[in-house]
């Protein structure tokens, strides 16, 4: 096989340099990962919109980028991304009710656009409240459709698999020219 | 090199990178725009209750009831990068237990292509008007404002609050309608 012949022609140094190469490429990716969260303040600078409660604002696919800095108050008509206790899936909505304290301490409620009713069904059992802690980010930017590369490859992991395995070996085996 | 798989492969390469150029101009071109447009809000009328919260806290609260006309031209706010507009009405005011309370009344979504002219005579709230407890009642500066989330085809989802809020007084006891 061609693919393999590239391999077997380069000498020990360029070996070396393709693997440094793939490891480069990935620290990278884990590089821009962390020092998104660092300047963004969120866990999860970049989420892919999951359902279809907020439309037509977002679809299924949508990319939302995200910022969470303390000093920012939490205001009425904000989409926020939140974590609820019991739900592995951080939710995307917006806040139709906020309550502050003299303190600082915040408490709001939150409504998809799209749903008939606000959150407090989707919260834990009894929670009537969202706080500051549960927030995992605010929505800033948005772009459409990109998010949907995510969606198939967790709806058919085998194509993930495929597509790494694919990349991954062009990434290795390709000689540098 | 001049198979198809490489052809294909820098002619989806090069779309990709034409498409990211496209999406970046739409987003830059209207990242800095205002877009703050004059609404004129009245309200007629204003009720005032004091009932359990049967929305959640199950608590006795304030619950207000508010009737209000609304008339603004969102024309100017549309652009090549808008998809929508989500506007909504708040009520903002102090109370005694909290500095700040933020409650959305009435909501609507404006797609791209439909009328950008509102012009709401007799509306009633979209949401129950519940206070966090007993805030409402004698409350002289309740603070009504129309604001927006612009939805973006892609780039930046600013919120803005329209120019012209008005401040109206709640009644001092239960149950008694007020007229303005």
């Amino acid at each position: 096989m061609d693919l393999f012949g590239d391999l077997r022609r380069m000498n020990k140094r360029q070996l070396y340099y393709q693997v440094l190469n793939f490891a480069m490429i990935v620290s990278s990716a884990l590089m821009i990962w962390k020092g998104l969260i660092v300047v963004t303040g969120s866990e999860s600078p970049i989420v892919v919109v999951l359902s279809g409660s907020m439309e037509p604002a977002f679809h299924r696919g949508d990319l939302l980028f995200l910022t969470n800095f303390q000093e920012d108050p939490i205001r009425a008509g904000e989409i926020v991304v939140f974590k609820v206790e019991g739900r592995d899936i951080p939710i995307v909505h917006r806040v139709i009710k906020v309550h502050e304290k003299e303190n600082g301490d915040i408490k709001f409620l939150t409504k998809g656009d799209n749903n008939e009713v606000d959150d407090r069904g989707l919260y834990k059992e009894g929670q009537n409240w969202l706080e500051k802690k549960d927030v995992v980010g605010r929505a800033r930017g948005f772009l459409p459709y990109v998010g949907m590369v995510t969606i198939v490859m967790n709806d058919y992991p085998k194509f993930k698999y495929a597509v790494l395995a694919i990349m991954g070996a062009f990434v290795l085996l390709k000689r540098e020219s | 090199m001049n198979t198809v798989l490489s052809r294909a492969n820098s002619l989806f390469a090069f779309s990709l990178s034409v498409m990211a150029a496209l999406t970046f101009g739409c987003f830059i071109t209207t990242a800095f725009k205002e877009r703050i447009v004059p609404v004129n809000i009245h309200v007629s009328r204003v009720m005032l209750e004091n009932v359990e919260d049967f929305t959640g806290p199950r608590e006795r609260s304030d619950l207000g009831f508010i009737t209000f006309d609304i008339n603004a031209d969102l024309q100017p706010i549309f652009d090549w990068n808008v998809k929508q507009l989500f506007i909504y009405l708040s009520a903002e005011y102090a109370t005694r237990s909290n500095t700040l309370n933020q409650v959305v009344l009435w909501d609507k979504i404006i797609l791209r292509g439909d009328n950008p002219k509102l012009s709401l005579k007799e509306m009633k709230s979209k949401y129950f008007f519940f206070d966090d407890g007993n805030g409402l009642k004698g409350n002289r500066n309740i603070t009504l404002t129309l604001s927006w989330n612009v939805v973006p085809n892609a780039g930046i989802l600013p919120l803005v609050t329209g120019s012209g809020h008005i401040s109206i007084p709640f009644p001092d006891t239960y149950k008694t309608t007020m007229s303005y």
